[in-house]
Protein backbone atom coordinates (compact mmCIF):
# COMPACT_ATOMS: atom_id res chain seq x y z
CA UNK A 1 0.00 0.00 0.00
CA UNK A 2 2.76 2.37 1.00
CA UNK A 3 6.42 2.00 0.29
CA UNK A 4 9.38 4.23 0.93
CA UNK A 5 12.35 3.48 -1.27
CA UNK A 6 15.68 4.76 -0.19
CA UNK A 7 14.48 8.23 0.69
CA UNK A 8 16.71 11.02 1.82
CA UNK A 9 15.41 14.08 3.67
CA UNK A 10 17.37 17.26 4.15
CA UNK A 11 16.35 20.15 6.38
CA UNK A 12 17.43 23.69 5.55
CA UNK A 13 19.52 22.37 2.66
CA UNK A 14 22.18 21.10 5.04
CA UNK A 15 20.96 18.74 7.73
CA UNK A 16 20.61 15.21 6.47
CA UNK A 17 17.98 13.51 8.61
CA UNK A 18 16.90 10.46 6.63
CA UNK A 19 19.70 8.60 4.93
CA UNK A 20 18.35 5.99 2.62
CA UNK A 21 15.23 5.07 4.54
CA UNK A 22 13.14 2.21 3.16
CA UNK A 23 10.02 0.61 4.56
CA UNK A 24 6.71 -0.87 3.47
CA UNK A 25 3.24 -0.82 4.92
CA UNK A 26 0.82 -3.56 3.85
CA UNK A 27 -2.86 -2.80 3.61
CA UNK A 28 -4.91 -3.62 6.68
CA UNK A 29 -1.99 -3.98 9.02
CA UNK A 30 -0.81 -2.10 12.05
CA UNK A 31 2.82 -1.29 11.41
CA UNK A 32 5.00 0.08 14.18
CA UNK A 33 7.99 2.31 13.60
CA UNK A 34 10.23 2.38 16.65
CA UNK A 35 13.39 4.21 17.48
CA UNK A 36 15.13 6.49 19.91
CA UNK A 37 14.86 10.26 20.04
CA UNK A 38 16.14 11.91 16.92
CA UNK A 39 16.19 8.73 14.87
CA UNK A 40 13.99 10.36 12.26
CA UNK A 41 10.62 8.77 12.96
CA UNK A 42 8.59 11.97 12.89
CA UNK A 43 10.50 13.15 9.86
CA UNK A 44 9.57 9.93 8.10
CA UNK A 45 5.88 10.54 8.79
CA UNK A 46 6.09 14.16 7.66
CA UNK A 47 7.88 13.10 4.50
CA UNK A 48 4.96 10.79 3.74
CA UNK A 49 2.21 13.30 4.57
CA UNK A 50 3.87 16.24 2.83
CA UNK A 51 4.25 18.29 6.00
CA UNK A 52 7.99 18.77 5.57
CA UNK A 53 7.72 21.88 3.46
CA UNK A 54 6.59 24.31 6.17
CA UNK A 55 9.61 23.17 8.17
CA UNK A 56 12.01 23.70 5.30
CA UNK A 57 12.52 19.98 4.85
CA UNK A 58 12.71 18.30 1.50
CA UNK A 59 12.79 14.77 0.09
CA UNK A 60 15.93 14.98 -2.02
CA UNK A 61 16.30 11.39 -3.11
CA UNK A 62 14.31 8.18 -3.35
CA UNK A 63 10.58 7.80 -3.76
CA UNK A 64 7.44 7.40 -1.70
CA UNK A 65 4.75 5.34 -3.38
CA UNK A 66 1.19 5.21 -2.09
CA UNK A 67 -1.21 2.93 -3.95
CA UNK A 68 1.07 2.87 -7.00
CA UNK A 69 1.39 6.64 -7.17
CA UNK A 70 4.47 8.65 -6.23
CA UNK A 71 3.54 11.18 -3.55
CA UNK A 72 6.86 12.65 -2.45
CA UNK A 73 6.41 15.81 -4.49
CA UNK A 74 2.76 16.39 -3.74
CA UNK A 75 1.16 19.06 -1.61
CA UNK A 76 -0.04 18.00 1.82
CA UNK A 77 -3.65 18.76 0.91
CA UNK A 78 -3.60 16.42 -2.09
CA UNK A 79 -1.96 13.65 -0.06
CA UNK A 80 -4.71 13.92 2.56
CA UNK A 81 -7.25 13.68 -0.24
CA UNK A 82 -5.60 10.43 -1.39
CA UNK A 83 -6.34 8.97 2.03
CA UNK A 84 -3.18 9.44 4.06
CA UNK A 85 -3.79 11.24 7.33
CA UNK A 86 -1.19 12.09 9.92
CA UNK A 87 -2.11 12.57 13.57
CA UNK A 88 0.69 14.86 14.61
CA UNK A 89 2.82 14.51 17.68
CA UNK A 90 1.60 16.44 20.69
CA UNK A 91 -2.09 16.18 19.72
CA UNK A 92 -2.28 19.62 18.08
CA UNK A 93 -6.03 20.08 18.50
CA UNK A 94 -7.41 23.47 17.48
CA UNK A 95 -7.54 24.96 20.95
CA UNK A 96 -10.02 27.73 20.39
CA UNK A 97 -12.48 25.57 18.48
CA UNK A 98 -15.01 23.37 20.19
CA UNK A 99 -14.73 19.58 20.08
CA UNK A 100 -17.38 19.42 17.39
CA UNK A 101 -15.73 22.11 15.29
CA UNK A 102 -12.45 20.24 15.54
CA UNK A 103 -14.17 17.18 14.14
CA UNK A 104 -15.69 19.24 11.34
CA UNK A 105 -12.25 20.60 10.50
CA UNK A 106 -11.09 17.00 10.23
CA UNK A 107 -13.82 16.38 7.67
CA UNK A 108 -12.64 19.33 5.56
CA UNK A 109 -11.66 17.25 2.54
CA UNK A 110 -14.81 15.14 2.52
CA UNK A 111 -16.91 15.45 -0.59
CA UNK A 112 -19.84 13.44 0.73
CA UNK A 113 -21.01 16.11 3.16
CA UNK A 114 -24.15 14.12 3.88
CA UNK A 115 -22.23 11.38 5.66
CA UNK A 116 -20.24 13.66 7.90
CA UNK A 117 -22.91 13.68 10.57
CA UNK A 118 -22.99 9.89 10.56
CA UNK A 119 -19.23 9.73 10.97
CA UNK A 120 -19.38 12.17 13.82
CA UNK A 121 -21.81 9.87 15.58
CA UNK A 122 -19.36 7.04 14.96
CA UNK A 123 -16.49 9.01 16.51
CA UNK A 124 -18.68 9.71 19.54
CA UNK A 125 -19.39 5.99 19.77
CA UNK A 126 -15.65 5.27 19.91
CA UNK A 127 -15.01 8.13 22.30
CA UNK A 128 -18.10 8.67 24.46
CA UNK A 129 -16.17 11.20 26.49
CA UNK A 130 -15.91 13.49 23.49
CA UNK A 131 -19.66 13.42 23.12
CA UNK A 132 -20.09 14.70 26.66
CA UNK A 133 -17.76 17.55 25.85
CA UNK A 134 -18.83 18.26 22.30
CA UNK A 135 -19.48 21.95 22.87
CA UNK A 136 -16.46 22.62 25.02
CA UNK A 137 -13.41 24.50 23.86
CA UNK A 138 -10.80 21.92 22.93
CA UNK A 139 -7.97 23.81 24.62
CA UNK A 140 -9.50 23.05 28.00
CA UNK A 141 -9.78 19.30 27.54
CA UNK A 142 -7.44 16.99 29.43
CA UNK A 143 -4.45 15.53 27.64
CA UNK A 144 -6.14 12.18 27.14
CA UNK A 145 -9.29 13.76 25.78
CA UNK A 146 -7.23 15.86 23.40
CA UNK A 147 -5.51 12.75 22.10
CA UNK A 148 -8.92 11.13 21.61
CA UNK A 149 -10.03 14.23 19.76
CA UNK A 150 -6.93 14.15 17.56
CA UNK A 151 -7.67 10.54 16.62
CA UNK A 152 -11.38 11.22 16.19
CA UNK A 153 -10.57 14.17 13.96
CA UNK A 154 -8.46 11.87 11.82
CA UNK A 155 -11.35 9.39 11.56
CA UNK A 156 -13.54 12.17 10.17
CA UNK A 157 -11.35 12.31 7.06
CA UNK A 158 -12.01 8.58 6.45
CA UNK A 159 -8.37 7.88 5.68
CA UNK A 160 -7.09 4.63 4.22
CA UNK A 161 -3.84 5.03 6.07
CA UNK A 162 -3.72 6.70 9.47
CA UNK A 163 -0.31 7.65 10.76
CA UNK A 164 -0.06 8.23 14.49
CA UNK A 165 2.93 10.04 15.93
CA UNK A 166 3.46 9.06 19.56
CA UNK A 167 -0.14 8.84 20.70
CA UNK A 168 1.04 7.78 24.18
CA UNK A 169 3.07 10.93 24.74
CA UNK A 170 2.49 12.39 28.18
CA UNK A 171 -0.53 10.26 29.04
CA UNK A 172 -1.25 8.15 32.11
CA UNK A 173 -0.70 4.40 31.55
CA UNK A 174 -4.40 3.57 31.88
CA UNK A 175 -5.33 6.12 29.24
CA UNK A 176 -2.58 4.90 26.96
CA UNK A 177 -4.07 1.43 27.18
CA UNK A 178 -7.51 2.76 26.33
CA UNK A 179 -6.19 4.69 23.35
CA UNK A 180 -4.22 1.74 22.04
CA UNK A 181 -7.33 -0.41 22.30
CA UNK A 182 -9.20 2.09 20.20
CA UNK A 183 -6.41 2.24 17.63
CA UNK A 184 -6.70 -1.53 17.34
CA UNK A 185 -10.47 -1.27 16.96
CA UNK A 186 -10.18 1.37 14.26
CA UNK A 187 -7.85 -0.97 12.41
CA UNK A 188 -10.06 -4.02 12.75
CA UNK A 189 -13.55 -2.55 12.55
CA UNK A 190 -12.97 0.29 10.11
CA UNK A 191 -10.29 -1.41 8.04
CA UNK A 192 -7.92 1.52 8.41
CA UNK A 193 -4.26 0.71 7.91
CA UNK A 194 -2.19 2.12 10.76
CA UNK A 195 1.39 3.32 10.83
CA UNK A 196 2.31 3.86 14.44
CA UNK A 197 5.37 5.75 15.62
CA UNK A 198 6.19 5.08 19.23
CA UNK A 199 8.90 5.36 21.80
CA UNK A 200 7.03 2.95 24.00
CA UNK A 201 8.24 -0.16 22.21
CA UNK A 202 6.50 -2.70 24.43
CA UNK A 203 3.07 -1.19 23.80
CA UNK A 204 3.62 -0.77 20.10
CA UNK A 205 4.93 -4.29 19.60
CA UNK A 206 1.89 -5.48 21.54
CA UNK A 207 -0.59 -4.38 18.88
CA UNK A 208 1.54 -4.31 15.72
CA UNK A 209 1.49 -6.87 12.90
CA UNK A 210 4.91 -5.83 11.73
CA UNK A 211 7.57 -3.49 13.05
CA UNK A 212 10.55 -1.49 11.89
CA UNK A 213 13.32 -0.16 14.07
CA UNK A 214 15.04 3.03 13.07
CA UNK A 215 18.35 4.44 14.06
CA UNK A 216 19.99 7.62 12.83
CA UNK A 217 17.94 8.02 9.71
CA UNK A 218 17.51 4.50 8.45
CA UNK A 219 15.90 1.16 9.25
CA UNK A 220 18.23 -1.19 11.11
CA UNK A 221 15.88 -4.02 11.98
CA UNK A 222 12.48 -5.21 10.88
CA UNK A 223 10.24 -8.17 11.42
CA UNK A 224 7.25 -9.64 13.18
CA UNK A 225 6.87 -8.22 16.68
CA UNK A 226 7.40 -11.62 18.26
CA UNK A 227 10.68 -12.10 16.44
CA UNK A 228 11.88 -8.61 17.24
CA UNK A 229 10.94 -9.01 20.88
CA UNK A 230 13.33 -11.96 21.04
CA UNK A 231 16.20 -10.07 19.53
CA UNK A 232 18.74 -9.47 22.31
CA UNK A 233 19.50 -5.92 21.25
CA UNK A 234 15.84 -5.01 21.07
CA UNK A 235 15.22 -6.65 24.43
CA UNK A 236 17.96 -4.70 26.03
CA UNK A 237 17.72 -1.29 24.45
CA UNK A 238 14.06 -0.95 23.55
CA UNK A 239 12.29 -3.14 26.04
CA UNK A 240 14.70 -2.56 28.90
CA UNK A 241 15.08 -6.27 29.66
CA UNK A 242 18.47 -7.37 30.84
CA UNK A 243 19.56 -10.83 31.64
CA UNK A 244 18.77 -11.48 35.25
CA UNK A 245 21.61 -11.17 37.70
CA UNK A 246 24.03 -9.70 35.27
CA UNK A 247 25.32 -6.25 36.05
CA UNK A 248 25.44 -3.76 33.27
CA UNK A 249 28.44 -1.66 32.75
CA UNK A 250 28.87 1.46 30.71
CA UNK A 251 31.41 -0.38 28.59
CA UNK A 252 28.74 -2.63 27.21
CA UNK A 253 26.56 0.30 26.27
CA UNK A 254 29.50 1.76 24.41
CA UNK A 255 29.96 -1.58 22.78
CA UNK A 256 26.36 -1.45 21.60
CA UNK A 257 26.85 2.02 20.21
CA UNK A 258 29.72 0.64 18.16
CA UNK A 259 27.56 -2.27 17.09
CA UNK A 260 24.81 0.14 16.17
CA UNK A 261 27.13 1.95 13.86
CA UNK A 262 28.13 -1.40 12.42
CA UNK A 263 24.53 -2.39 11.84
CA UNK A 264 23.71 0.82 10.12
CA UNK B 1 -32.60 64.46 24.81
CA UNK B 2 -33.11 65.12 21.11
CA UNK B 3 -29.48 65.96 20.74
CA UNK B 4 -28.55 62.78 22.55
CA UNK B 5 -30.63 60.66 20.19
CA UNK B 6 -29.28 62.53 17.24
CA UNK B 7 -25.69 61.96 18.30
CA UNK B 8 -26.40 58.32 19.07
CA UNK B 9 -27.64 57.71 15.57
CA UNK B 10 -24.70 59.55 14.06
CA UNK B 11 -22.33 57.52 16.24
CA UNK B 12 -23.95 54.25 15.27
CA UNK B 13 -23.65 55.15 11.61
CA UNK B 14 -19.94 55.70 11.78
CA UNK B 15 -19.78 52.65 14.05
CA UNK B 16 -21.41 50.60 11.30
CA UNK B 17 -18.76 51.68 8.82
CA UNK B 18 -15.99 51.02 11.31
CA UNK B 19 -17.42 47.58 11.99
CA UNK B 20 -17.30 46.62 8.33
CA UNK B 21 -13.71 47.73 7.97
CA UNK B 22 -12.82 46.11 11.29
CA UNK B 23 -14.19 42.75 10.16
CA UNK B 24 -11.56 42.76 7.41
CA UNK B 25 -8.84 43.51 9.92
CA UNK B 26 -9.99 40.74 12.18
CA UNK B 27 -10.26 38.22 9.35
CA UNK B 28 -6.75 38.80 8.13
CA UNK B 29 -5.35 38.89 11.61
CA UNK B 30 -7.20 35.75 12.65
CA UNK B 31 -6.04 33.66 9.75
CA UNK B 32 -2.50 34.91 9.31
CA UNK B 33 -1.52 37.05 12.33
CA UNK B 34 -0.93 39.95 9.96
CA UNK B 35 -2.22 43.43 10.71
CA UNK B 36 -3.24 44.89 7.39
CA UNK B 37 -2.43 48.58 7.34
CA UNK B 38 -3.93 48.88 3.87
CA UNK B 39 -7.45 48.20 5.12
CA UNK B 40 -8.42 51.88 4.86
CA UNK B 41 -7.23 51.91 1.25
CA UNK B 42 -9.44 48.92 0.50
CA UNK B 43 -12.33 51.10 1.59
CA UNK B 44 -11.07 53.91 -0.61
CA UNK B 45 -10.86 51.63 -3.60
CA UNK B 46 -14.35 50.31 -2.93
CA UNK B 47 -15.72 53.84 -2.90
CA UNK B 48 -13.95 54.80 -6.13
CA UNK B 49 -14.93 51.58 -7.89
CA UNK B 50 -18.56 52.23 -7.03
CA UNK B 51 -18.15 55.82 -8.19
CA UNK B 52 -16.64 54.55 -11.44
CA UNK B 53 -19.32 51.98 -12.18
CA UNK B 54 -22.30 54.02 -11.03
CA UNK B 55 -21.18 57.62 -11.54
CA UNK B 56 -18.94 57.44 -14.58
CA UNK B 57 -20.36 54.43 -16.41
CA UNK B 58 -23.88 55.13 -15.23
CA UNK B 59 -24.76 51.56 -14.32
CA UNK B 60 -27.81 50.88 -12.19
CA UNK B 61 -26.82 50.94 -8.50
CA UNK B 62 -27.61 47.27 -7.89
CA UNK B 63 -25.37 46.14 -10.73
CA UNK B 64 -22.76 48.71 -9.78
CA UNK B 65 -22.53 47.42 -6.24
CA UNK B 66 -22.33 43.79 -7.26
CA UNK B 67 -19.52 44.51 -9.71
CA UNK B 68 -17.74 46.63 -7.10
CA UNK B 69 -17.85 43.77 -4.60
CA UNK B 70 -16.63 41.26 -7.17
CA UNK B 71 -13.76 43.46 -8.33
CA UNK B 72 -12.78 44.19 -4.72
CA UNK B 73 -12.75 40.47 -3.90
CA UNK B 74 -10.60 39.86 -6.96
CA UNK B 75 -8.24 42.60 -5.89
CA UNK B 76 -7.89 40.97 -2.48
CA UNK B 77 -6.95 37.66 -4.11
CA UNK B 78 -4.48 39.33 -6.46
CA UNK B 79 -2.79 41.19 -3.62
CA UNK B 80 -2.58 38.00 -1.60
CA UNK B 81 -1.02 36.13 -4.50
CA UNK B 82 1.41 38.77 -5.75
CA UNK B 83 2.40 40.52 -2.57
CA UNK B 84 1.81 38.22 0.36
CA UNK B 85 2.30 34.68 -0.87
CA UNK B 86 6.01 35.21 -1.60
CA UNK B 87 6.33 36.25 2.03
CA UNK B 88 4.93 33.05 3.55
CA UNK B 89 7.40 31.86 6.13
CA UNK B 90 8.99 35.29 6.53
CA UNK B 91 8.71 37.13 9.86
CA UNK B 92 5.28 38.65 10.47
CA UNK B 93 6.81 42.10 10.88
CA UNK B 94 8.05 42.05 7.27
CA UNK B 95 4.56 41.24 6.09
CA UNK B 96 3.13 44.07 8.16
CA UNK B 97 5.67 46.49 6.68
CA UNK B 98 4.63 45.34 3.24
CA UNK B 99 1.01 46.22 4.01
CA UNK B 100 2.14 49.73 4.95
CA UNK B 101 3.83 50.02 1.57
CA UNK B 102 0.75 48.60 -0.05
CA UNK B 103 -1.41 51.30 1.51
CA UNK B 104 0.71 54.06 -0.04
CA UNK B 105 0.72 52.30 -3.36
CA UNK B 106 -3.05 51.81 -3.45
CA UNK B 107 -3.71 55.39 -2.41
CA UNK B 108 -1.35 56.71 -5.08
CA UNK B 109 -3.01 54.50 -7.68
CA UNK B 110 -6.43 55.87 -6.82
CA UNK B 111 -5.04 59.41 -6.99
CA UNK B 112 -3.42 58.64 -10.33
CA UNK B 113 -6.57 57.26 -11.89
CA UNK B 114 -9.28 59.49 -10.48
CA UNK B 115 -7.38 62.56 -9.35
CA UNK B 116 -7.28 63.95 -5.83
CA UNK B 117 -10.31 66.23 -5.95
CA UNK B 118 -13.45 65.13 -4.16
CA UNK B 119 -16.17 63.83 -6.48
CA UNK B 120 -19.88 63.78 -5.96
CA UNK B 121 -21.11 60.26 -5.44
CA UNK B 122 -24.36 59.35 -7.23
CA UNK B 123 -26.20 58.71 -3.99
CA UNK B 124 -28.45 55.72 -4.53
CA UNK B 125 -29.67 55.39 -1.00
CA UNK B 126 -32.21 58.18 -0.59
CA UNK B 127 -31.32 60.86 1.91
CA UNK B 128 -34.91 61.46 2.87
CA UNK B 129 -35.36 62.57 6.43
CA UNK B 130 -36.66 60.11 8.93
CA UNK B 131 -38.06 61.17 12.25
CA UNK B 132 -37.33 58.93 15.16
CA UNK B 133 -39.00 60.37 18.23
CA UNK B 134 -37.67 63.89 18.09
CA UNK B 135 -34.45 63.23 16.26
CA UNK B 136 -34.04 63.64 12.55
CA UNK B 137 -31.74 61.43 10.53
CA UNK B 138 -31.33 60.83 6.85
CA UNK B 139 -32.37 57.39 5.69
CA UNK B 140 -28.95 56.56 4.28
CA UNK B 141 -27.55 56.43 7.79
CA UNK B 142 -30.16 53.93 8.90
CA UNK B 143 -29.39 51.87 5.82
CA UNK B 144 -25.72 51.96 6.71
CA UNK B 145 -26.44 50.51 10.13
CA UNK B 146 -28.73 47.85 8.68
CA UNK B 147 -26.27 46.77 6.00
CA UNK B 148 -23.41 46.55 8.47
CA UNK B 149 -25.48 44.45 10.87
CA UNK B 150 -26.55 42.12 8.08
CA UNK B 151 -22.97 41.56 6.96
CA UNK B 152 -21.76 40.94 10.47
CA UNK B 153 -24.51 38.43 11.10
CA UNK B 154 -23.56 36.59 7.92
CA UNK B 155 -19.92 36.42 8.97
CA UNK B 156 -20.68 35.23 12.46
CA UNK B 157 -22.74 32.38 11.02
CA UNK B 158 -20.07 31.69 8.41
CA UNK B 159 -17.39 31.20 11.04
CA UNK B 160 -19.53 29.00 13.19
CA UNK B 161 -21.16 26.71 10.67
CA UNK B 162 -19.49 26.91 7.29
CA UNK B 163 -16.74 24.46 6.45
CA UNK B 164 -14.45 27.17 5.09
CA UNK B 165 -15.21 29.40 8.06
CA UNK B 166 -14.21 26.67 10.49
CA UNK B 167 -11.13 26.00 8.37
CA UNK B 168 -10.18 29.67 8.61
CA UNK B 169 -10.34 29.53 12.38
CA UNK B 170 -8.39 26.27 12.35
CA UNK B 171 -5.63 27.90 10.30
CA UNK B 172 -5.58 30.78 12.77
CA UNK B 173 -5.13 28.33 15.62
CA UNK B 174 -2.46 26.02 14.25
CA UNK B 175 -1.31 26.30 10.68
CA UNK B 176 0.58 23.07 10.47
CA UNK B 177 -2.18 21.05 12.07
CA UNK B 178 -4.62 22.65 9.63
CA UNK B 179 -2.33 21.61 6.80
CA UNK B 180 -2.43 18.06 8.10
CA UNK B 181 -6.24 18.11 7.73
CA UNK B 182 -5.79 18.81 4.04
CA UNK B 183 -6.73 22.46 4.45
CA UNK B 184 -4.84 24.57 1.95
CA UNK B 185 -3.44 27.42 3.99
CA UNK B 186 -2.84 29.52 0.89
CA UNK B 187 -6.43 29.18 -0.16
CA UNK B 188 -7.54 30.29 3.30
CA UNK B 189 -5.28 33.35 3.15
CA UNK B 190 -6.66 34.26 -0.25
CA UNK B 191 -10.18 33.87 1.11
CA UNK B 192 -9.39 36.10 4.10
CA UNK B 193 -7.96 38.83 1.92
CA UNK B 194 -10.79 38.76 -0.53
CA UNK B 195 -13.44 38.92 2.19
CA UNK B 196 -11.52 41.76 3.85
CA UNK B 197 -11.42 43.69 0.59
CA UNK B 198 -15.11 42.98 0.01
CA UNK B 199 -16.33 44.22 3.38
CA UNK B 200 -14.10 47.28 3.15
CA UNK B 201 -15.55 48.00 -0.29
CA UNK B 202 -19.07 47.81 1.09
CA UNK B 203 -18.03 50.20 3.84
CA UNK B 204 -16.54 52.45 1.18
CA UNK B 205 -19.79 52.54 -0.74
CA UNK B 206 -21.70 53.45 2.41
CA UNK B 207 -19.29 56.22 3.39
CA UNK B 208 -19.23 57.58 -0.12
CA UNK B 209 -23.01 57.64 -0.14
CA UNK B 210 -23.16 59.53 3.16
CA UNK B 211 -20.28 61.91 2.37
CA UNK B 212 -18.49 62.14 -0.94
CA UNK B 213 -15.73 60.34 -2.80
CA UNK B 214 -12.31 61.66 -1.94
CA UNK B 215 -8.86 60.30 -1.16
CA UNK B 216 -9.40 61.29 2.47
CA UNK B 217 -11.77 58.37 2.92
CA UNK B 218 -8.83 56.07 3.60
CA UNK B 219 -8.48 57.90 6.91
CA UNK B 220 -11.33 55.73 8.18
CA UNK B 221 -8.74 52.96 8.35
CA UNK B 222 -6.93 54.86 11.08
CA UNK B 223 -10.08 55.18 13.16
CA UNK B 224 -10.54 51.46 12.95
CA UNK B 225 -7.32 50.64 14.80
CA UNK B 226 -8.76 51.70 18.14
CA UNK B 227 -11.88 49.71 17.26
CA UNK B 228 -10.09 46.42 16.71
CA UNK B 229 -7.73 46.92 19.62
CA UNK B 230 -10.70 47.66 21.86
CA UNK B 231 -12.78 44.74 20.65
CA UNK B 232 -9.87 42.33 20.39
CA UNK B 233 -7.98 41.80 17.17
CA UNK B 234 -9.30 38.29 16.72
CA UNK B 235 -12.96 38.68 17.61
CA UNK B 236 -15.76 39.45 15.18
CA UNK B 237 -18.32 40.28 17.89
CA UNK B 238 -15.56 42.35 19.47
CA UNK B 239 -15.17 44.29 16.24
CA UNK B 240 -18.90 45.00 16.23
CA UNK B 241 -19.08 46.19 19.82
CA UNK B 242 -15.77 48.03 19.62
CA UNK B 243 -17.00 49.83 16.51
CA UNK B 244 -20.24 50.88 18.22
CA UNK B 245 -18.38 52.13 21.28
CA UNK B 246 -15.82 54.12 19.31
CA UNK B 247 -18.45 55.51 16.94
CA UNK B 248 -20.63 56.66 19.83
CA UNK B 249 -17.71 58.08 21.80
CA UNK B 250 -16.64 60.15 18.82
CA UNK B 251 -20.15 61.43 18.29
CA UNK B 252 -20.72 62.35 21.94
CA UNK B 253 -17.29 63.91 22.29
CA UNK B 254 -17.93 65.94 19.17
CA UNK B 255 -21.38 67.03 20.26
CA UNK B 256 -20.98 67.71 23.97
CA UNK B 257 -17.38 68.67 24.61
CA UNK B 258 -15.99 72.01 23.52
CA UNK B 259 -15.67 72.74 19.84
CA UNK B 260 -15.67 69.12 18.75
CA UNK B 261 -11.94 68.68 18.37
CA UNK B 262 -11.94 66.05 21.09
CA UNK B 263 -13.81 63.78 18.67
CA UNK B 264 -10.65 63.54 16.60
CA UNK B 265 -8.54 62.10 19.38
CA UNK B 266 -10.94 60.41 21.78
CA UNK B 267 -10.59 57.03 20.09
CA UNK B 268 -6.82 57.07 20.46
CA UNK B 269 -7.13 57.94 24.12
CA UNK B 270 -9.31 54.86 24.48
CA UNK B 271 -6.73 52.87 22.52
CA UNK B 272 -3.99 53.74 24.98
CA UNK B 273 -6.13 52.96 28.02
CA UNK B 274 -7.14 49.62 26.57
CA UNK B 275 -3.57 48.69 25.79
CA UNK B 276 -2.67 49.41 29.37
CA UNK B 277 -5.37 47.40 31.10
CA UNK B 278 -6.49 44.74 28.63
CA UNK B 279 -4.03 44.37 25.77
CA UNK B 280 -5.92 41.55 24.08
CA UNK B 281 -9.06 43.68 23.94
CA UNK B 282 -12.51 43.18 25.40
CA UNK B 283 -13.22 39.97 23.53
CA UNK B 284 -9.84 38.91 22.27
CA UNK B 285 -8.60 35.39 22.78
CA UNK B 286 -6.46 34.86 25.76
CA UNK B 287 -3.76 32.34 25.18
CA UNK B 288 -4.91 28.99 26.51
CA UNK B 289 -2.22 27.48 28.61
CA UNK B 290 -2.55 24.01 29.97
CA UNK B 291 -0.35 23.22 32.90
Amino acid sequence: MLSLNNIEVIYDDVILVLKGMSMQVEEGQIVALLGANGAGKSTTLKAISGLLKPEDGEVTDGEIIFEDQPIHNREASSIVRMGVFQVMEGRRVFEHLTVEENLRAGAYIRKDRGNVGKDMALVYEYFPRLKERRNQTAGYLSGGEQQMLAIGRAMMARPKLMMLDEPSLGLAPLLVKEIFNIIQRINQERGVTILLVEQNARLALGIADYAFIMESGRIVLEGEPAVLADNPDVREFYLGLTEVGKRKSYREVKHYKRRKRWLS
Amino acid sequence: MDKFLQLTLTGLTSGAVYALVAVGFVLIYKSSDVINFAQGEFLLIGAYLAYFFMGQLGLHWSIGIIITIIVAAGLGVIIERLVLRPLIGEPIISVIMVTIGLSSLLKAMVGGIWGTNPQVFPAFIPKTEVHIFNAVVTADKLWAIGIALAFLLIFTLFFRYNKEGIAMRAVADDQQAALSMGISVQRIFALAWSIAAMTAAVAGVIVANVLEVSPNLSGVGLHVFPVVILGGLDSIPGALIGAAIIGLLEAYAGGYVGDGSLAQVISYVVLIIILMIRPYGLFGQEIIERV
